[in-house]
């Protein structure tokens, strides 16, 4: 108990930035992989090719190796000088794009084709079949797992800390400079994430049970 | 053919999906072009910075790395997969004294962060409990614990998607528990769930780039050595993009599997009875993970 509250400042200053590198790559994410996610449902085949190209490149490259990329190689490039914080974010945003495209794009081919040329029958413009027909349905099949692609995106914001981000994963550094069980110290992480995951899980749980029914 | 969204285009479409196609296309070149630009004019394609490719100690290096990376790979798969054997076979128990603890644990396991139990396993129990773990082991059984959960939970659905007809017809036949699920549930289950378990398995693979982090010598942490050698020009993106490449083609092989594994069980007629539902939970769970870790199936068009 004394490791947590002696060091509570540490605790909420770490986790403050978890979530909030956890707020901006979630955002960030979810414009990019409903862009790609265009792509990819879009009638122009070249852009079909390379929202495939990316998701499946970025689907099969560890998420370490991406952050080690733009910690370590970014810098080289000269481009911008951008800090560690905003490198990560870019790095997290790149790489759950790929899984929100997968989750947008699936949804969408959830709707049955016809419920589409019925609405184009009926003369429905594609805005109105888009926001009418079609979107209110792929939501129910959308949001549950895109709740689970967030979660994993609060999980992963811990890979940071490997690279000079501070925050949740990087307490145990500063715990053993000052000499404390380092165990005990990691645990607490541990039930801190436990307390930010499970009322996501419950949320996404309780959105598939409600929604598939209804499917 | 007509798509949920779009109509088969007419020739104002067609123009206009012309014109869409010129434009992507533009962009996405610029982007490349632009990184290329940036690698030129910082002068990454010095051939100075490629050098070290063709030294032998380096290859060696490179070789022992990979065969780290794959051999804690190898160890976590096996390890994750009794696991989760173990505890799906702990979470469908007819006992409540193994049910409950089963699903604590392997609920446990699922919302820690991978690295955090990877840090609990390495600071953690090694300074305190004295147990010596080595960074090699501290990433297998952490990976073992959070991929085995998940597998556990994979099991779990695949066993559940059956129709109850097949273990209520065995029951009748007079088989007993434990032959119900050995003969009758797992086979037609693990047929069910194979690609989505061979998925789970691109997601141990790439979670072993984690070992970087607590120095364990895989192919992330000799990138980071070649790159700060100085003698060699610190050819640290360089070598970035060859590790790259190796840990992208390694992933794309077992996704291929899985794919193909997909493909065939849609194909055959066997997988009718499964129920699509339970099947689905059991993906998404599959999907959640593979966030975590990345990877999975090729997605088809």
């Amino acid at each position: 108990m004394n490791v947590l509250l002696d060091n509570l400042d540490l605790y909420g200053r770490a986790f403050l930035g978890t979530i909030e590198l956890f707020l901006i790559a979630a955002v960030g994410s979810l414009v990019l992989g409903a862009v790609v996610a265009g792509m990819r449902v879009s009638p122009v085949p070249i852009l079909r090719a390379f929202g495939t190209i990316y998701v499946n490149l970025i689907r099969n490259t560890p998420l370490t190796l991406i952050l080690f990329f733009f910690a370590f190689a970014y810098p080289r490039l000269e481009i911008v000088d951008l800090s560690f914080f905003t490198r990560a974010c870019i790095g997290l945003i790149l790489y759950t794009a790929a899984f929100v495209c997968e989750v947008i794009r699936s949804g969408i081919n959830t709707v049955p084709v016809g419920q589409a040329e019925a609405s184009r029958a009926l003369g429905f413009g594609f805005g109105q079949t888009l926001t009418t027909i079609v979107m209110p349905q792929a939501v129910r099949a959308v949001v549950p797992p895109l709740t689970n692609v967030q979660i994993a995106l609060l999980k992963n914001t811990t890979i940071a800390s490997g690279f000079s981000v501070f925050q949740a994963g990087g307490i145990y550094q500063e715990l053993s400079e000052n000499g404390y069980n380092v165990l005990v110290g990691l645990l607490w992480i541990a039930l801190g994430f436990l307390i930010l995951v499970v009322p996501l899980t419950l949320l996404q749980r309780n959105l598939d049970r409600r929604w598939s029914v209804a499917k | 053919m007509t798509s949920v969204l779009y109509d088969v285009p007419g020739p104002r479409a067609r123009v206009r999906n012309g014109i869409i196609g010129v434009v992507g296309t533009l962009v996405v070149l610029g982007i490349l072009a632009f990184v290329v630009y940036r690698l030129a004019a910082t002068g990454q394609f010095d051939p100075r910075l490629w050098e070290w490719i063709q030294f032998k100690a380096i290859q060696v290096l490179l070789v022992e790395a990979l065969l780290n990376t794959l051999s804690a790979f190898a160890a976590a798969a096996v390890l994750s997969l009794a696991f989760g054997a173990l505890f799906a076979a702990g979470r469908l128990s007819e006992h409540a004294w193994l049910r409950g603890p089963s699903t604590a644990i392997v609920e446990f396991f699922r919302a820690v962060p991978l690295l955090i139990l990877i840090f609990i396993l390495y600071f953690g129990v090694s300074q305190t409990l004295g147990l010596n773990l080595s960074t090699y082991w501290s990433l297998v059984l952490g990976l073992m614990l959070y991929n085995g959960s998940v597998l556990a939970e994979i099991f779990r659905a695949g066993v559940r998607a059956l129709p109850r007809g097949q273990s209520e017809a065995a029951y009748a036949l007079g088989l007993r528990k434990t032959q119900v699920m050995t003969n009758v549930l797992l086979p037609q289950s693990l047929r069910a769930m194979l690609p989505t378990i061979v998925s789970q398995l691109v997601v141990v693979l790439k979670d072993t780039a984690l070992g970087f982090i607590i120095l364990y010598p895989e192919l992330l942490y000799q990138a980071r050595f070649l790159g700060s050698q100085g003698q060699l020009g610190a050819p640290i993106l360089q070598v970035a993009m060859v590790i790259a490449v190796i840990y992208i083609i390694l992933c794309l092989i077992l996704s291929g599997v899985a794919y193909l594994l997909e493909r065939r069980s849609r194909r055959s007629p066997r997988g009718g009875d499964i129920d699509p539902g339970e099947k689905a939970r059991a993906e998404g769970e599959v999907a959640a993970a593979q966030a975590q870790g990345g990877g999975g199936a090729i997605g088809g068009a």
